[in-house]
């Protein structure tokens, strides 16, 4: 535990979190290496089944970032994003893994500094919640399948 | 369409929880237009619950796959190649479709993962509501288009009843009172004197009264 770095995944919209993500480090600042971004081309892309399998690979947590209210480049993806967060923690709390390892965070474009606050404190609040439980079966099944 | 919602996780994986092959298997229509067990909620419900597996040291394996129509024999063969392959089947479709896999598939435990609900048409993005109960002899052309059977509380054919209020039904204030519905339909179509003319005792044994129902077409049965 003490050794213990998430791994968390990011769906960073290209309009804004993606290039957030880059001014923050134009601005040279610094967020944990622990966040994995995958670039999409609005957060309303990221559909409940790519933040379920991040969680099942074993990604410890996941973050949707998307475009301010009001702002998203194709009208309304991030609100879609926003309801399919809440949609996806419910069942999240379903089968007893914790809501918060799921979190949707909005910015603009040129808020560097946000977006590397935000990965910050997002890593530190997944650090404190511990692995994802589901990383004891994964281990498992991998064992399983090397004496197989 | 037939509407559906799924099940609460927690009796799906307790349905299942002694196996350790699993075939899941969704339908391509009406529960894929309602969002209740089309392929993505195939694999969404997959993943959920191959988390609790995981989460719980277990393992489970899932096939996925979502048929074209799972209440037709032709399209439920398709499973045949792998029915042998699992121990327990998954059936996100409607009760009808749950019932094909039971009838060609007779050796093989088959669990629903959906409350089936009822006919009913999208009202807007998300939300699916009532609209025809199958009463075997459609009322749609006396009453302006507007079924008083499905959308009526209390299925009154000449109504409303006194529990109609500010054209909401005593039932619910989100139940709108068809028969205001029906009223405001005829005023609007300039028929209102239709709403005179009464609608005599309806016979049941079209409906559920007469037992389950069945139809035949004499030129296409084989």
């Amino acid at each position: 535990m003490e050794n213990f770095e998430p791994v968390i995944v990011a769906f960073c919209c290209h309009y804004c979190a993606y290039t957030a993500a880059d001014m923050a480090g134009s601005m040279r600042l610094s967020y944990p290496a622990n966040v994995k971004i995958v670039r999409v081309p609005c957060s309303g892309k990221v559909d409940t089944i790519h933040m379920m399998k991040a969680l099942e690979k074993g990604a410890d947590g996941v973050m949707v970032a998307g475009c301010l209210e009001g702002d998203c480049h194709f009208k309304s993806g991030n609100t879609k994003a926003a309801r399919r967060v809440v949609f996806v923690k419910k069942l999240l709390e379903e089968i007893g893994i914790e809501a918060e390892r799921l979190a949707m965070f909005t910015m603009s474009a040129g808020m560097g500094t946000r977006f590397a606050q935000v990965a910050g404190e997002f890593t530190e609040q997944i650090r404190k919640l511990g692995p994802n439980p589901v990383r004891a079966g994964l281990k498992a099944r991998k064992a399983a399948e090397k004496v197989a | 369409m037939i509407t559906a919602e799924r099940k609460p996780l927690a009796e799906i994986i307790d349905s299942i929880d002694a196996y350790k092959r699993i075939l899941l298997v969704g339908c391509n229509e009406c529960v894929t237009v309602c969002a209740a067990g089309g392929r993505k909620e195939v694999a969404t419900l997959a993943s959920a619950l191959q988390m609790d597996f995981m989460k719980r040291g277990k393992h489970i394996d899932i096939r996925e796959m979502t048929l074209e129509r799972q209440c037709d024999p032709e399209y439920v063969e398709q499973l045949a190649p792998y029915i042998d392959q699992v121990d327990a089947v998954i059936s996100m479709a409607c009760g009808c479709g749950v019932q094909e896999v039971v009838r060609r598939f007779k050796a093989k435990r088959v669990y629903p993962a959906v409350n089936t609900k009822f006919m009913g048409a999208s009202e807007r993005p998300g939300v699916w509501a009532e609209r025809c109960h199958g009463c075997g002899n459609c009322l749609l052309g006396l009453t302006g288009g507007i079924c008083p059977i499905a959308r009526c509380s209390k299925s009154l054919m000449n109504g409303p009843c006194g529990g109609s209020s500010k054209g909401k039904c005593e039932v619910s204030s989100e139940i709108d009172c068809v028969w205001q519905l029906i009223w405001d339909r005829l005023k609007e179509l300039g028929i209102q004197d239709r709403y005179e003319d009464v609608i005599m005792a309806k016979d049941w044994s079209t409906e559920r009264g007469g037992g389950p129902r069945k139809i035949v077409r004499e030129d296409l049965a084989q």
